[in-house]
């Protein structure tokens, strides 16, 4: 099968005034048409930046310095380069919101306050008509608000005829969400982009959203890159996982290979650091030493070495590939492999 | 079991009776009062010396309010906050006057969850961590600096960093600084508010077995207020349930996580995602949202959202009744029916 | 901590740095911002002494000697430093009765730099004769930026004026900030009816147009007051007017101070109330309470400026920028003698590089909004 999304050693840089923050730096993976990919990582690990970068926002002054993001556009066989293609171009924005959609992590930023959100999600179907409508005749509004009601009622939302007249701010957060989820929809995407959408709400809600997720992907089979740092949402919606940590990717398999048979240090410490609701309780839980660094301070060689308990000298010097240490799963780490980086 | 059962042994360090937490909204330029927000309504529950009681439930549930009452950093409405001071005396700290509470402060502390918000940036460590040492009398600064640099190596961090600003630490990091200033004036009772919830997972381990450290050297008591269950699990001895300002569930963790005995607790333990993806399963999640604690359902506040709710929850408002030893509930089919 | 043992030096420099210093660094990459600052500097040492900076009394007239023309000022002779002005030459026009001024290049009149002039004294201290630039002999008069209708050394006379415009900014401003920091502090802190109160009065002071409210006040200074009581008249009309906008402010920073965790933090530790005001909640507004007054400076020295033009505020012989515009109200003498309007040249640079100042304090305000 080819991916739908290769993203191969993508780099993205933040010239400030401090310094340079290599914030993604050479990250590679694939996503697969259908495919549910999660991506997990702490702060600063580069998950969030890497999706800007394959939606074209980043703002100045950070920059895509090098890398490829090769996407496969609906109608065509050859894959486009979204790491080349001008980011308030014509073709970009057919992409982004055409065939990439985002979901954010705060719904309410994302929605504008003076527009109800039914108008805003028919206002997206309309500049999008062509892909609810064939033959070429220009969709009517009347069409687009009977889509519009469709689509609340497919994202879970009761009486969706009445709910399409309200402002953001007059849902709930659970329901701002979904409205959210109706709106990165209404392009029929074939990659949606979950930017930690569960962080903001309670945990009753995130189990709401979860399924109602898991279900619209069954239903539509459009490939979702699902962004979080909370490995418990990764093992119940992800079918396949990359870790990142400090804009590197450490490790990347199956969703069950990275739960249950795990090879990078940083992902092995990771999973039994956190506390589990079967496990004992009030004893101390095994911890990853130290901090993470501050981005102007990248450790050289492995990024994870100065934490890493299994650090030799050379996890110091040079700076693993990701390379293949199992039928499907992929770690850059010396201890499985001898390939680095070319320098 | 190893939780002081209630009653039989010394009294508790802290006694919640009845507390109440409304706020009034108001209209009109004359600021007429047209309803009150029962934020916390009638919470009752004890905690021992020594002991961790985990105060759980979702956003608006009233979990921080109520917190924020026994620090008296608001004022609650109504009910008693029954303190026993380190020199044995009761005293109701929802009674007391400002200048009369200011002693008893350096005896209940807290920590916050922001560690970014909570340590002033315009101030070092050691005036960060040493100011409830300076206002509570240690006027000399050699001595103040002696006790910053005793508090950071016991959280961990080392005490030359005292010159340092906040802004040169990590999250972590910070939230290490916000224990030791909490802990600077020797406190007995400490109130954390969502302690890990803002540190990363590779961080919140280490916060947590801080924590679980401090609390058996130093024979502290912690009132933990949380979201996150297997967080509350892992360190608490009891647990309370809130569901729109009022307790629902109060019992020991292992019998609560063992065999809830009211559905919110249930459907809450069933809503956390489990960190195995061989365990997948959309059952039992609750459906609807939590309703405002401006206009709360009739009867039990839960049964628009039960899948056990019968006639008589939709009138009847269901007490706290003991259903197991130590155990409490509010439901009125725990004991009928498995949750 | 790992990564912190192997900080390097520059990062523990920024980790012992005060919120001071934090701002001052970010100041500094504002380059606009700091060329505006020196000059300034510049501009308030003039205040100080602008008799040292003056060639001569600004008062003294001599009606032979009117509309003369700049004299620029040539640092070399021949190739060697030797700075001289050119000579004045005048011829009366027979037809208009006018005299007509030209420059004559030929004849050089030597000028000195620190050199003896007219008796002035430092800070109202002690006498001295020292001045920046003097003509070598001092019986000569030079006019480095031309006279007046009554041949008034203009060059002198800006000195003046600036000593009084830049002074009545600089103190309007700090009465305003009492005024704003007090009256929005208690607005702010105490909340409740106070606060309705006070927000009241600054919505009907904000409401009311300004320039009525000056004319008024200031129609009503006594005519027989002296230059320097109407120049502090003049200064606390125009703070009793300008402090609104500051009082918001200061409001705002405490409502939304009193909600951070810090605060709470302090008073959970036990601190008073005036700790906790002074301690915390102070220190974190002061530096944007310093970039908003730096930006009011300048709409004081424009206020000023404007009252003085039209004749209602600061009033001859008393020398202010606006004074020493009115000279130019005239469109007859404007076409004769365009160089009475260099001190509005002067108020222009003057605001500007307060408001880049004003801009580039406030972007370094706060060092932690990152």
């Amino acid at each position: 099968m080819t991916p739908l999304l290769s993203v191969r050693d993508l780099r993205v840089s933040f010239a400030l005034d401090e310094g340079l923050v290599r914030a993604v730096d050479g990250t590679s993976f694939d996503v697969m048409p259908g495919q549910v990919l999660g991506v997990v990582g702490e702060s600063g690990c580069g998950k969030s930046v890497t999706m800007r970068a394959i939606l074209q926002l980043i703002e100045r002054p950070g920059r895509i310095t090098s890398g490829e993001i090769r996407f496969r556009r609906r109608d065509g066989d050859n894959a486009v380069d979204i790491a080349r293609l001008p980011p308030r171009g014509p073709e970009m924005r057919d992409i982004r919101g055409g065939e990439i959609a985002l979901i954010p992590q705060e719904p309410m930023a994302a929605f504008s306050p003076v527009h109800t959100v039914g108008d805003q999600v028919i206002e997206a179907i309309l500049l999008h008509g062509h892909r609810w409508q064939e033959g070429g005749r220009r969709l009517r509004r009347a069409e687009a608000r009977d889509i519009t009601v469709g689509l609340f009622r497919d994202v879970g939302i009761s009486m969706p005829e009445q709910r399409i007249d309200a402002f953001s701010w007059q849902l709930s957060g659970g329901l701002r969400q979904r409205a959210m989820i109706a709106m990165a929809l209404s392009c029929k995407p074939r990659l949606l982009i979950a930017d930690e959408p569960t962080t903001a709400i309670d945990v009753t809600t995130q189990a709401q959203v979860l399924a109602l997720l898991r279900d619209l992907q069954a239903r539509y089979n459009t490939a979702i890159i699902f962004i979080t740092h909370d490995l418990g949402v990764i093992a119940q919606m992800a079918s396949y996982v990359v870790v990142m940590y400090l804009g590197r990717v450490m490790e990347q398999g199956p969703v069950d290979d990275i739960f249950h048979n795990p090879r990078h240090p940083y992902t092995k410490a990771l999973l039994r650091s956190i506390p589990s609701l079967h496990g004992a309780t009030r004893v101390a839980l095994p911890v990853i030493s130290g901090a993470l660094p501050h981005p102007f301070n990248r450790p050289p060689g492995c990024p994870f070495h100065p934490r890493c308990p299994d650090a030799m000298a050379r996890c110091a010097a040079a700076i693993p590939s990701l390379q293949p240490v199992a039928a499907h799963q992929l770690a850059s780490c010396f201890l499985h492999h001898d390939q680095a980086e070319p320098a | 079991m190893n939780a002081p059962s209630t009653g039989t042994a010394a009294p508790p360090l802290l006694d919640v009776r009845g507390l109440q937490k409304y706020f009034p909204i108001t209209r009109g330029l004359r600021q007429r009062v047209v309803a009150q927000v029962r934020a916390v309504d009638g919470v009752d529950f004890t905690i021992s010396e020594g002991e961790t009681l985990g105060l759980v439930g979702e956003s608006g549930c009233g979990k921080t309010t109520a917190s924020r009452c026994i620090l008296r950093a608001i004022d609650p409405t109504g009910g008693a906050i029954v303190y026993r001071t380190r020199d044995g005396r009761t005293v109701d700290l929802a009674a007391l006057s400002p200048a009369a509470l200011r002693p008893l402060r350096a005896e209940i502390q807290m920590i916050f969850q922001d560690p970014f918000s909570s340590l002033n940036p315009r101030m070092t460590l050691l005036d960060n961590v040493g100011e409830p040492l300076l206002v509570n009398g240690m006027k000399n600064r050699r001595e103040r600096a002696e006790r910053v640099a005793e508090l950071l190596r016991l959280v961990g961090l080392r005490p030359e960093f005292m010159h340092r600003f906040p802004h040169a630490f990590s999250g972590g990091q910070r939230q290490r600084i916000g224990i030791a200033r909490a802990l600077a004036t020797s406190p007995r009772l400490v109130v954390a508010d969502e302690p890990v919830s803002a540190l990363d997972v590779s961080v919140q381990a280490q916060v947590l077995n801080l924590l679980l450290e401090l609390q058996s050297r130093l024979k502290l008591t912690f009132l933990f207020v949380a979201h996150d269950l297997s967080v509350v699990r892992h360190i608490c001895d009891r647990i309370a349930v809130m569901y729109v300002g009022q307790l629902v569930e109060l019992a020991p963790t292992d019998a609560i996580f063992g065999r809830p005995q009211h559905p919110y607790t249930a459907a809450l333990m069933r809503a956390v995602p489990v960190p195995d993806p061989r365990v997948r399963s959309s059952d039992g999640i609750l459906g609807g949202e939590v309703p405002s604690p401006a206009a709360p359902p009739s009867g039990c506040y839960f049964h628009p959202r039960c899948r056990h709710a019968q006639e008589r929850c939709r009138v009847e408002a269901p007490a706290l009744r003991e259903i197991a030893p130590d155990h409490m509930t509010r439901c009125h089919r725990a004991g009928e029916v498995a949750f | 901590m790992t990564t912190l043992d192997a900080g390097t030096v520059a990062e523990d420099r920024v980790a012992v740095a005060s919120n001071w210093r934090l701002v001052w660094w970010r100041f500094r990459r504002h380059h606009l911002a700091m060329l505006s600052a020196v000059l300034l500097i510049g501009l308030y040492v003039v205040v100080l002494m602008p008799d040292f900076f003056a060639t001569q009394d600004p008062e003294r007239t001599d009606a032979r000697q009117a509309f003369i023309p700049v004299q620029m000022v040539h640092l070399f002779d021949d190739g060697k430093l030797a700075p001289w002005v050119p000579a004045i030459a005048g011829k009366r026009n027979p037809v208009t009765l006018r005299m007509e001024w030209t420059t004559d290049k030929q004849r050089k009149v030597p000028i000195r730099f620190f050199a003896p002039g007219h008796r002035w004294r430092v800070l109202g201290l002690f006498e001295t004769n020292l001045h920046l630039i003097a003509p070598a002999d001092p019986t000569q008069r030079i006019f480095l930026l031309g006279s007046d209708r009554l041949g008034r050394d203009q060059w002198s006379r800006i000195m003046h004026g600036t000593q009084t415009s830049m002074t009545v900014g600089l103190v309007a401003v700090a009465l305003s900030v009492i005024l704003g920091v007090v009256l929005g502090g208690i607005s702010g802190y105490v909340g409740g009816k106070t606060d309705q109160v006070i927000q009241r009065v600054i919505e009907l002071l904000q409401s009311v147009p300004t320039i009525p409210i000056w004319l008024a006040l200031s129609a009503a200074l006594p005519r027989d007051w002296t230059p320097t009581e109407i120049f502090f008249a003049i200064t606390v009309i125009l703070s009793l007017v300008g402090w609104t906008t500051l009082g918001r402010e200061v409001r705002g920073r405490f409502l939304a101070l009193r909600e951070e965790d810090f605060v709470l933090a302090a008073r959970l530790a036990g601190c008073s109330q005036m700790r906790i005001i002074l301690r915390h909640m102070v220190p974190t507004f002061l530096s944007h309470i310093i970039a908003t007054s730096s930006l009011a400076i300048p709409v004081m020295i424009i206020n000023e400026t404007s009252l003085s033009f039209l004749g209602l505020g600061i009033r001859p012989p008393a020398i202010s920028w606006g004074v020493l515009l009115q000279e130019a109200q005239n469109i007859q003498t404007l076409a004769l003698a365009p160089w009475l309007l260099i001190p509005g040249l002067v108020v222009i640079v003057a605001v500007l590089a307060f408001n880049l100042v004003g801009d580039g304090l406030r972007d370094a305000a706060d060092p932690y909004s990152q």
